[in-house]
């Protein structure tokens, strides 16, 4: 019926600027990547073919598994915080009287400032003898003498780091799981009403039930964001004590950049992307059964 | 019940208090003259106000005159990469039968796969090659990498939603395709277009780990990469606190106002690109 009135092949012609630029700028470096990662190359001296020995380098190397390991460590702590706290503001912010309102765009403002900006915000609040965290801990007598956060103690510089996180990120997964309570239909939660249903019951009866893709999908979300921090900790600790607060991406900087390992740094490159792979498959799967 | 109400209403408040303390602080820390700036314990109100700390800020290194144009100038550049790129492409995709669509759209969105941070290595190389490293330009491609996946999902989501009818009266009018996007689908998709805009703006101006990367030269600086540096300047006596806050304060200012602006628009946003 509509044959012939729009061609395909002009359709393309719009397409061919976006796909050229993603066959430049995301292709090929990644192509390239997977080139370099089989190679040992320090920009000094020309790339010597090694196959899979910087995949095996990595496995020895004992500062891969303690950045592995640590981020691990960090998303492990910070998403469960991340989506239950989220979660627990979008029920109390889910209506639309005026101060819930109020209270979503102010938790929500800290999302749209940069990580970057955001730690040095929090590095300058968690300072020891200059930060207002020591100064209202001193002033409550909580602590008797200022408390060192940063890049001394590797769990404690986490733990601020994980606060600093939660204040900027929390905002993110409450507007989602806002939109989904919102678009929970009236019907339902009205006859839950009628049926007399105590508030306790409807949130683990009916609002959980069916804002829970929702709830994996921001998990997700949090988890791939979590995996390949380093913003917070380039800036806040810049990996102290002894790169044990160095991230999986923050290791791959080091190699490439600084250390100029740019062989080693591609097969890392590599490792984080195939992981990252696992939760976005998981993740697309997820968002394309809700537009069904 | 009303005990309930103010109740919430009180949780609230206190949860607002809590979030915008940190800004309140820093903000006030700004504007303390450079002496109390410096203090250790800090105090929690600024003893009198003063610009001391922006005008430090205004004269550090290269001026801020200089990391601001560098910011403002790759956000723009990626808005309007981002645009050129994503609005001819989502038409091509929502409006036209193009051979092979799926794979396409697939290989458009290869960028949300593969987290960004590991292909800089490569893309550094490639760009130092082009001379496209302490580049503006350089980095605002960076930022389009980034970006092109949200956008183009948005779009053609808002370019799928025209109705039917209207590109036909335009048709029939003997409009052709170029003249149906100028004419129907532009004007029929501003929300989107605006949404695409705004997060490659917030983006671009906040990004951290490809700026730092790519620009060396201190003059190319992005505000983040020379704030993160001067928090370690340690030739003057340890770290500017004042001008750190200065910074900081200004480096939100532009987020934040846009944010509260075009709130309606980056919900929206958020809610249909929550794929990434």
């Amino acid at each position: 019926m509509r044959r012939g009135r729009r061609n395909g092949w002009v359709g393309l012609a719009y397409l061919s600027p976006a796909l050229l630029f993603v066959l430049i700028f995301t292709v090929y470096p990644l192509a390239r990547m997977a080139w370099m990662s089989l190679h040992n190359w320090s920009l000094l001296t020309p790339p010597r073919w090694v196959g899979f020995d910087n995949y095996t380098r990595a496995f020895d190397d004992r500062q891969f598994w303690v950045s592995f390991g640590f981020t691990l460590k960090y998303t492990l702590i910070i998403t469960p915080i991340l989506i239950l706290g989220g979660y627990l503001l979008a029920l109390l912010t889910a209506g639309n009287s005026p101060v819930r309102r109020l209270t979503r765009t102010v938790v929500f403002t800290p999302v749209v400032i940069g990580l970057g900006v955001s730690s040095l915000l929090w590095y300058w609040l968690f300072s020891t003898d200059f930060g207002f965290v020591n100064k209202v801990l001193l002033d409550l007598h909580v602590i008797g003498d200022p408390v060192v956060w940063l890049g001394v103690d590797a769990d404690r510089s986490n733990w601020a780091i994980i606060a600093s996180v939660v204040w900027k990120v929390i905002g993110f997964g409450m507007v989602l799981f806002v939109g989904a309570i919102q678009a929970i239909p009236t019907d339902v939660t009205e006859a839950s009403l009628v049926d007399g249903a105590s508030y306790r019951q409807r949130v683990t009866r009916i609002i959980l039930p069916l804002t829970l893709r929702t709830v994996l999908l921001v998990t997700l979300l949090s988890v791939i964001g979590s995996l390949l921090a380093f913003d917070q900790f380039y800036i806040m600790t810049a990996g102290q004590p002894q790169n044990e607060t160095a991230t999986s991406v923050f290791f791959v900087y080091l190699n490439s950049f600084p250390y100029l390992k740019l062989g080693y740094g591609a097969a890392l490159s590599l490792l984080l992307a195939l992981t990252i792979l696992a939760f976005t498959v998981v993740q697309l799967l997820l968002t394309r059964r809700s537009h069904t | 019940m009303s005990r309930a109400r103010y109740l919430v209403g009180a949780v609230c408040l206190a949860i607002c208090a809590v979030m915008i303390s940190p800004l309140l602080a820093s903000v006030l820390a700004s504007v303390k003259p450079t002496a109390e700036a410096a203090a250790s314990p800090p105090t929690y109100l600024p003893g009198s106000l003063s610009l001391d700390s922006y005008e430090r800020l205004w004269e550090y290194q290269q001026g801020l005159p200089t990391y601001l144009f560098n910011s403002l100038g790759t956000a723009v550049l990626t808005i309007l990469f981002t645009l050129l790129l994503t609005v001819p492409a989502a038409y091509g995709l929502a409006r036209f039968p193009v051979p092979g669509k799926e794979f396409l759209f697939v290989v458009l969105l290869l960028a949300l796969i593969v987290p960004y941070q590991a292909l800089l290595t490569p893309m550094f190389l490639m760009f130092a090659k082009l001379g496209l490293t302490n580049s503006l330009t350089g980095l605002a491609i960076v930022h389009t990498a980034i970006q092109l996946p949200f956008s183009l999902y948005v779009l053609r989501n808002s370019f799928a939603a025209v109705p039917r009818e209207l590109e036909e009266a335009a048709i029939v009018d003997g409009a052709s395709s170029v003249q149906s996007l100028r004419r129907v689908f532009l004007p029929a998709t501003v929300p989107a277009t605006v949404t695409v805009a705004l997060f490659a703006f917030i983006m671009s101006w906040n990004e951290f780990l490809g700026a730092l990367v790519m620009m060396s030269k201190s003059s190319k600086f992005t505000l983040p990469v020379v704030l993160a540096a001067a928090r370690t300047e340690t030739s003057l006596g340890g770290t500017d606190w004042g001008m750190l806050q200065a910074g900081i304060t200004i480096s939100i200012i532009p987020c934040v106002g846009v944010y509260l602006l075009l709130q309606r628009y980056y919900v929206s946003g958020l809610m249909s690109g929550a794929v990434k």
